[in-house]
Order: structure tokens, then C-alpha cells, then sequence
């Protein structure tokens, strides 16, 4: 067994890492690196727990290849917050109550960020169809929509 | 110290409120630690090998090979468990296999390995010599007298001859006399419903991580609804002493009532025994759908009377549920509700259990109330139709209210029912204008709610903040609301007070977080300990005064002298006494042990608009509304979180969700992609509206909220759909297909 | 005495009634009680019941008190999700 090494960039900081050929990027950001603010929900990119971006494209990390972030650029949950100040869709979320059980929400919250960033006034028929591959079994969708247009509002204001 | 503990209407300052929940920077930053995500040194990966058939005996398991691969450090199989005490026989049997396979997904053996890989690699080396046997996966057919038997000679005592040994048992509610009460009726409505197994779907996958020493003491960190059942379990089936294993709860991704019952967890200690090493262990998703779960899939016969003016004069039920491998089918829970929201002179329920060729049912969200309320709210839409009478008008003349001898005995003290009927009659969603090829349905439902063993302990810090610790997983956002509930009584801001889940070694016995109990127990439990530890404060007041401790009370956050004879002192707050605790007898605390009985039931109705494609059978959700009496809302927003996920998990059973199997028994759709929950572009926002009758059972009136909202869906989406279509559907889910069978079926005939 | 519902497959267990009467002022004498006059139900009394005391469920609390005038109701074992 021969592990590949890999160079890359995690939200920001020089990485490098040793992984097997098969393992995902999600096997290596949780099991390798410690990140397991990802969340592997089914393993087959249905559920959309394991957003990232990768080169500011966002993908779900378990259907990628660890080897494949060699000189890419990875974002993760962990990234989202600027030191102790939380990204604005981090505080929508809690201030509206847009999640439960909280394990969808880090994966919804990377995949609202990356439509927020391309799209900054989304219909509430774009959230909903950019949010389609995040599956939240708690909250009927109902908040997190609001709280993701609500976010967007704010942004509009502010720039 | 003079406690208010009436029953009055009082003002709130917290609880009511919205703040922010006090492990929400947690769950949005990736912090929050749930099953997956707990690792121990040295630890090593648990894998499992699951049946391929859905009924097979399993003759001889072959582990040798497994055994001597490198890197392989233990496997257990059946064999390793010896004799369990019954009350645990069937739960290990679920978690690993005895003489027979019973369904698709069954475990039969496990390993633990230095890695995933080689783990995945010594499953394939484990030899099974299976007996394939036939199997059945349908509730009818498992009936017959001809049916294979999953488990001969368990038969309760309450079958009457002439059924297959697959039917457990039987239960029977009611009273009047129905053939009187059909005799009464203008029209009575006669049909057969079905309804498919759905699975909790909670994202997060089951997981563990398991350690025991050769001391024979054991940790456990695990996701589940219950850390203290999940002791007492694994206790039980290992043949440790209770106080020997600490279970630690992780986060929890979901349950829904999943995760109310051990699958992973006696394997991964099992193996930890004897690897001696830690082992973790996470299902992946097919595993999840193959093996845990599901509710039970129905066939429900109904029959009910209605005079031309809208009275119901008798309602009968038959409901026949499959739950899986092994007996303990909600079939009872769905027998007592079915006709709960009415006040019937003449009603019965018949249930049957039925075990078949497929993974256990686990309770699911008001467990087995959903099926039946889809049965009767669609045989009563139908007969109000019928009559051309307004569906809501009906409901109401026949509502039950306090007073009501509900259709499972008791009598009903003052339930929410009609409030939620009266406000979807007075909202403007049920008058606004339908279009073509739309449809708008209404259905009640009911659930019991319960109370149940509950320990917290408040505790006072020097500094003057309070900690709570309880015993049940946060689910849903609990936290938030102990941490309101214990502010509000103590009169001191919310983010002076932090709650915490702890482990087994710290608290008694806690019931399983299920039956929407945890706000109305916990809280209940919470409000009498920070209680005791206000009678301790005054107390200690007292002693500084010098005064007696009846003449002190407790008002906003600080003792205050009370009485004429009580004499002039300045208040102490809360921060105040703490600070002086040690000098006036030791640390402060407060403490709530109890059973906690008297939890109210709980009412709701929903109203929705769809739309059917004609050409295709699709169904859109066009507007959804939820009415739901809470008893009084901790945190409505919250609560609003509850109406509306039990809305849209309805919704997926409605429409989409289903077990299939084909014909070998296989379940044919173990994964997110053909097991189709509901997403964000198939919904609309879900709009509620919170009815407030107290509970009397309750300090603050708090009922339990979590269940009730996902037994009305099926029934008022069918109606919705029914009514767009033009077409009675009575089997679920209405996927596209059937409802366009139905409609090209209606126009053919 | 106290009157106690029991409901409908447990009658062939109690006569055919579907009240009877024991001599009991707690929940545990009436489950005693239950055992003693009708052997049948002690099957489904070991398995597990809830009952309901004016309207209010329980499940365990054996020295809940109980009267004369109370509406005593057996019920299934309750469970929730």
C-alpha cells in the first residue's frame, strides 16, 4: 500500500496530506485532518452533507477523490467564520431557528454561502432549487429558506 | 418559602420569548460533535456483515479466514452473546442474527480492524452457510394460515384461531354497539386502506464508539435519543452491572424515534471486549434503510356511519400492521388513536400484529397514529363530501372536547381540539380560491404524549450563573428551552443559565427522548429543581437576616423579605448568596427526581392545497397551514419547527416515501436516491398557528409538540389530492404513477 | 370498590366485561387486585400497562391514589418516537 502525498489549500491554510488512492475527500477531511465539521449522510451525494467548495465550486466532498484536491483550493464549514465573528448566514441561522438537530446544517450552510456568492438576490424558487440536493429531515425546509432570502437581504443592505 | 404552584394564568418573561439556542454557534461552525465524529486513541473500525437473504437459517458461520487477516483484531458473531435475559432476546437478536437470517440487511456477524479497509476485507472472507427459507414482506399475506412463520409458538394468548402464526397478538377498543350505530347512518363509507413503510430518514447515520477494559468497565459514546435505555440495554444483554457502563450521548442527527433502541452498540462493545482495544462503528446510509427503522407498512378497513346532517353514528376499524422481524408493531398505539378526536357513541378498533420478512419497525413520530388517522379523516372527507357538508363543520359537530370518553376509555379534561378547528375556519387559508385540477383537504389528529422517568440537577456556581444538567439528548432544541423554563422560574436572564446532557454516571434514570415527553417532563423537573434550589437561597437569606426562612420569598431573581414580621432588609440576589454560599452552609443547588405522569394529549389539524397533473399523476404542494394546540409554546419558534418538519416528513409519506421489495425479498430502493424524502424545491413554506390550552398537569401548561403534527399529512393530502384529481385514493404514497392509474382507471370506468 | 374499564380484547379475560370491580386506593392494589380476581390478564398485566386515573395517564406510579368516584381506565403500554 503506497499512499498518495497531496498539497493543497484548506479554507485558506497550506495543507498537505498522505491518503489512500480510494479515500474521499470527505474520508479525508474527517479522518485524516480532523475536520469533521463535513458530515457523511449517505456516501453517494444524495444528501449533500458533505458540501465544500473546491477551487470556489461547490461539490459533495464524498464523491470526490482526496488525491483530486492536489493544488486546488478546498473551503470547508470550518472556514466560514472570520475568527470569532460568524458569517452572517451563521447568525441568521440561529437567530431564526433554521435548524434542529443541526447535522444538514453545516453542508447547507456552505451550499447557501456558494449561491449567496453568485447570486446575491436569489427568488425564493432559486433557494429552494440551489438547496435541492441538501436533505433536512428536521425543519420542512420552512426557516432555513427564510433565514437564507432574509441573509441575502441584509447582504444587499450592507454592500 | 411561599411557592405558587396554582394553576393561574401568569405572566411570562422568558418563556414565550425566541433567543438564540445555546448550542447554535456550535451546530453552525461544525463543532457540534454527533456519533461520527468522536474518536479514541488507538481506536479501531467496527464493520458488519449483513444477511443477503430475506429469510434464510443460517447453518454455520466460518470466521477462520476472517480471523487471520492482518490487521483483523476481533469478530463476533451470534455465538459470542451466549444467553441474554428475555426481555433484551429479541434486541440482540436485531443486532446480530441467531439461527436465522429474518430479513434483507440482517446483521450476522461483525469485525473490528486496524482500518476500514481491512475490515471491508475480512467481511468478505467470513463464510456463511445459509438455508435459504421462504419469506414474506406483506402484511396480508403474512396473515394467512399458509404463510411461512418467522417465530413459531409466540403467539400471544389474545389470537383467535384460524390465523398464521405471524399475527401476535390482537387488541380491541371501544364501546357502544356499531351495528346500531350503522343502522342510524344515511350513509355509511366501507374501504380498505394501505399505506407503505417509511423510514425515519433521519441524515445522520447510526454510530458508536465503544471501549471496555478487562476491568469489565466500559464507555460508550453514541447517538441516540435515550443514552440511559442504551446502558440499561446493553447491560442487560452483555451481563454487566448498570453502573459498570457510562453512556455518553453524542449530538444527534435526527431520530424521529429511531434512535430510540440499540443496533450498533452491544456489537461495538462486544468487540471492544475483545479486541481490547476501542472500537467505533458507523452505519453507512443503505445499511440505515436495510436494517434500522422503518415504521410499519398497513392495510387498515374502515367503516363508518354518518346521518345527512353530519353526525357520525358509528366508527369501526380493523388495522393490520406488519412490524417487521420481530412482534411490537404501533398497531395498539394505532387503535387507540384512530377515532381519539371524535366523540363517538358507537366505536370500535380491532389490531392485529403481524411480523414479516422485513428490518424491525422502530417507532417513528406518534408511532402508528399516522395510518390510522389516514384511514378514518379520508373515510369521514369522504361521506362530508357526500353530503356536500363542509369538511371542517363536520369535524367540529363531532369533535371531542372536554368531557368526551375518548374512543381508547378515558375522559378527556380540557383538550385543544375544537380551538384548532375553529382557527382554520377562521383563517383566510380556507376560503382563499382553488383552481384547476387543485384540491384543498383538512384531517385532525391526535397524539398521547407522555411523561416518564426524568432527573435534573440545577446547580448554582460561585459566581452566580446556574447550570442545568439533564438527562435526555437535545434534538431538536431542548436546550434552549430547559435553559428558559429554569431563567423564568429563577428570575435571572437566559444567558445566565447553561444546560448540559450528561452522561449516565451522572444523573438517575432517564426515559428515552420519545413520545414528545422531553419539554413537558424535563421541563417540568427543571422548573422543580431550580424550585428546591430558590427554597435553599431563601433559606440562606433568611440565615443572614436572622429571620425565619417562611418569612423570605423569592421574587425576580432575589430574596426578599416577606411578611409584616419579617422586618426591613435589602433583597439578596441570586448572584448575591452564591457568592456567600460557603460561609452560610456549602454550595447551592437544586434537584428534581421524578416520575413524571399527567402529560396532556395533544390535537392538531392541517390544511393543504395541491395541485395533480392529469397527464402525468404529479402532485405539487401548492400552500400547507398547520393548527396546533402546544399547551404554552417555551420557544414557538421551535415549536413552529416541530409543526412544520412533521408536516413535510407527512408529506413524504403522502407522496413519495416507500419500502420496496421485490419479489426475492430484497429491498430494492437502500438509498437516498430512490428513497425520495422531501426536499426544498418540493415544498412551500408551511405556515402555523399555535393554540395555547394550558396542560394542568404542567407548572407553565406545556404540552408536548413533537409528534402530533405528522399524523395529520396523510389523511388532509389525501383528501387535497383526491378532491384534485377527482378520484378517491386510498393506498399511499400517491405516487405519480398510482394517482394517474386512478384517474385513467376513473375515466375508463 | 372501585369501577375499571378494561378495553375490548381483555374481556374474554374478565368474564366478558368490559368493567369490573376491585377493592382498591392505589394504583398498586388495583393492579393487585386485577392479578388476583382475574388470573387471565396477568399475561398482559406482566407486559406492561398505562392507566388512566381521571383523565391522566400513568404507567408506574404504583401509590397514585385512587378513589371510589375515580374513572379508572386500563390502556395499552403507551410508547412514543
Amino acid at each position: 500500500m503506497s499512499q498518495i502525498h497531496v498539497t493543497t489549500s484548506i479554507n485558506g491554510d497550506a495543507t498537505e496530506f498522505l491518503c489512500e488512492a480510494e479515500d474521499t475527500l470527505l474520508d479525508v477531511l474527517r479522518d485524516r485532518l480532523g475536520m469533521t465539521g463535513s458530515k457523511e449522510g449517505c456516501g453517494t451525494g444524495d444528501c449533500g452533507a458533505c458540501s465544500v467548495t473546491v477551487d470556489g465550486r461547490l461539490v459533495c466532498s464524498c464523491l470526490m477523490l482526496g488525491a483530486e484536491a492536489e493544488g486546488r483550493e478546498v473551503t470547508t464549514i470550518e472556514g466560514m467564520a472570520t475568527g470569532d465573528r460568524l458569517h452572517p448566514l451563521q447568525e441568521k441561522f440561529i437567530e431564526m431557528a433554521a435548524l434542529q438537530c443541526g447535522i444538514c446544517t453545516p453542508g447547507i450552510l456552505v451550499a447557501a454561502k456558494s449561491l449567496l456568492e453568485k447570486n446575491p438576490d436569489p427568488s425564493e424558487e432559486e433557494v429552494r432549487y440551489w438547496l435541492a440536493g441538501n436533505l433536512c429531515r428536521c425543519t420542512g425546509y420552512d426557516k432555513i429558506i427564510r433565514a437564507v432570502m432574509d441573509t441575502a437581504a441584509d447582504l444587499r443592505r450592507a454592500s | 418559602m411561599a411557592l405558587d404552584h396554582s394553576d393561574k394564568p401568569r405572566t411570562f418573561k422568558v418563556v414565550g420569548t425566541r433567543p438564540p439556542r445555546p448550542d447554535g454557534i456550535d451546530k453552525v461552525t461544525g463543532r457540534a460533535r454527533f456519533g461520527a465524529d468522536i474518536v479514541a486513541p488507538g481506536m479501531l473500525t467496527g464493520r458488519v456483515l449483513r444477511s443477503p437473504h430475506a429469510h434464510a437459517r443460517i447453518v454455520k458461520i466460518d470466521t477462520s479466514k476472517a480471523r487471520a487477516l492482518p490487521g483483523v483484531k476481533a469478530v463476533v458473531t451470534r455465538a459470542d452473546f451466549g444467553a441474554v435475559p428475555e426481555d433484551v432476546a429479541d434486541v440482540i437478536d436485531n443486532c446480530m442474527a441467531g439461527d436465522k437470517a429474518l430479513y434483507d440487511g440482517h446483521a450476522v456477524a461483525a469485525v473490528a480492524a486496524s482500518s476500514a479497509a481491512v475490515a471491508r476485507k475480512a467481511l468478505r472472507l467470513i463464510d456463511v452457510d445459509y438455508e435459504v427459507l421462504p419469506h414474506v414482506t406483506d402484511v396480508d399475506a403474512a396473515m394467512k394460515p399458509d404463510a411461512p412463520v418467522l417465530h413459531a409458538g409466540r403467539q400471544e394468548e389474545t389470537v383467535p384461531e384460524g390465523y398464521s402464526q405471524n399475527v401476535m397478538s390482537r387488541v380491541e377498543f371501544g364501546h357502544g354497539d356499531i351495528d346500531k350505530g350503522l343502522a342510524e347512518a344515511d350513509r355509511v363509507v366501507e374501504r380498505t386502506y394501505r399505506t407503505g413503510a417509511t423510514h425515519q430518514g433521519y441524515i445522520e447515520p447510526h454510530a458508536c464508539l465503544a471501549t471496555m477494559g478487562p476491568d469489565g468497565q466500559a464507555d460508550l459514546w453514541c447517538c441516540t435519543q435515550g443514552h440511559y435505555m442504551v446502558r440499561n440495554t446493553c447491560a442487560a444483554i452483555l451481563g454487566m452491572e448498570q453502573g459498570q457502563l457510562r453512556v455518553t450521548a453524542s449530538e444527534i442527527g435526527g431520530g424521529f424515534g429511531g434512535k430510540t433502541v440499540v443496533f450498533l452498540e452491544p456489537v461495538a462493545l462486544m468487540l471492544s471486549k475483545l479486541a481490547g482495544r476501542p472500537v467505533k462503528m458507523v452505519m453507512s446510509r443503505s445499511e440505515v434503510l436495510r436494517a434500522t427503522g422503518p415504521t410499519s407498512s398497513t392495510s387498515i378497513d374502515v367503516k363508518i356511519g354518518m346521518t345527512k346532517d353530519g353526525r357520525i353514528t358509528a366508527g369501526f376499524a380493523q388495522l393490520r400492521y406488519q412490524g417487521g422481524a420481530y412482534p411490537g408493531s404501533p398497531v395498539d398505539m394505532g387503535s387507540m388513536s384512530a377515532f381519539a378526536p371524535y366523540d363517538l357513541e358507537n366505536v370500535k378498533t380491532v389490531g392485529f400484529d403481524v411480523v414479516t420478512n422485513r428490518p424491525k419497525a422502530a417507532a417513528y413520530r406518534a408511532p402508528g397514529a399516522p395510518m390510522a388517522a389516514f384511514a378514518v379523516e379520508s373515510a369521514i372527507d369522504e361521506l362530508a363530501k357526500g353530503f356536500d357538508l363542509d369538511p371542517l363543520e363536520v369535524r367540529l359537530k363531532n369533535a371531542a372536547r372536554e368531557g368526551t370518553v375518548a374512543s381508547y376509555g378515558p375522559t378527556f379534561p380540557a383538550i385543544g381540539l375544537e380551538a384548532t378547528l375553529e382557527a382554520a375556519k377562521a383563517h383566510p387559508h380556507w376560503t382563499a380560491p382553488l383552481g384547476e385540477n387543485q384540491g384543498r383537504g383538512v384531517a385532525c389528529g391526535f397524539w398521547f404524549n407522555f411523561g416518564g422517568d426524568t432527573c435534573v440537577t440545577l446547580n448554582v456556581t460561585p459566581d452566580g450563573t446556574v447550570t442545568v444538567s439533564e438527562g435526555n439528548p437535545d434534538i431538536g432544541g431542548s436546550r434552549a428551552s430547559m435553559t428558559m423554563m429554569a431563567a423564568e422560574e429563577l428570575g435571572i436572564p437566559y444567558d445566565r443559565v447553561r444546560t448540559i446532557i450528561a452522561d449516565t454516571g451522572a444523573l438517575g434514570q432517564n426515559e428515552v427522548t420519545d413520545g414528545s415527553r422531553v419539554t413537558f417532563a424535563v421541563g417540568l423537573a427543571t422548573i422543580e429543581a431550580a424550585r428546591n434550589a430558590k427554597r435553599e437561597m431563601c433559606k440562606r437569606a433568611a440565615m443572614i437576616w436572622g429571620i425565619d426562612e417562611e418569612a423570605v420569598e423569592w421574587v425576580d431573581g432575589a430574596a426578599r423579605p416577606a411578611g409584616p414580621n419579617a422586618g426591613k432588609h435589602d433583597p439578596m440576589t441570586l448572584k448575591e448568596i452564591a457568592a456567600i454560599a460557603s460561609n452560610t452552609g456549602g454550595p447551592i443547588a437544586g434537584h428534581y427526581e421524578v416520575n413524571a405522569e399527567g402529560a396532556g394529549v395533544s390535537f392538531g389539524t392541517h390544511m393543504v392545497d395541491v395541485e395533480v397533473d392529469p397527464d402525468t399523476g404529479a402532485t405539487k404542494i401548492l400552500r400547507y397551514t398547520v393548527f396546533q394546540d402546544a399547551g404554552k409554546a417555551v420557544h414557538p419558534a421551535y415549536v413552529e419547527g416541530q409543526f412544520q418538519g412533521g408536516a413535510v416528513q407527512g408529506i413524504g409519506w403522502a407522496l413519495n416515501e416507500e419500502y420496496i421489495y421485490g419479489e426475492d425479498g430484497i429491498l430494492q430502493n437502500a438509498g437516498f436516491l430512490d428513497y425520495r424524502i422531501p426536499v426544498a424545491s418540493d415544498l412551500p413554506m408551511i405556515d402555523t398557528v399555535i393554540l395555547e390550552i394550558a396542560n394542568p398537569g404542567h407548572p407553565y401548561g406545556v404540552r408536548g409538540v413533537g409528534e402530533t403534527p405528522i399524523v395529520p399529512p396523510l389523511a388532509a393530502i389525501a383528501n387535497a389530492v383526491s378532491e384534485a384529481a377527482g378520484v378517491r385514493m386510498t393506498d399511499l404514497p400517491m405516487s405519480p404513477p398510482r394517482v394517474l392509474a386512478a384517474i385513467q382507471g376513473q375515466k375508463g370506468g | 370498590m372501585v369501577k375499571v374499564r378494561v378495553w375490548g380484547s381483555l374481556a374474554e379475560f374478565t368474564e366478558g366485561q368490559t368493567e369490573v370491580e376491585i377493592k382498591a386506593t392505589t394504583l398498586r392494589e388495583l393492579l393487585d387486585g386485577l392479578a388476583g380476581e382475574y388470573p387471565g390478564l396477568r399475561p398482559q398485566l406482566e407486559r406492561g400497562i398505562s392507566v388512566a386515573i381521571d383523565g391522566r395517564v400513568y404507567n408506574d406510579s404504583w401509590f397514585t391514589p385512587i378513589s371510589e368516584e375515580s374513572e379508572v381506565v386500563l390502556l395499552r403500554r403507551l410508547k412514543g418516537g
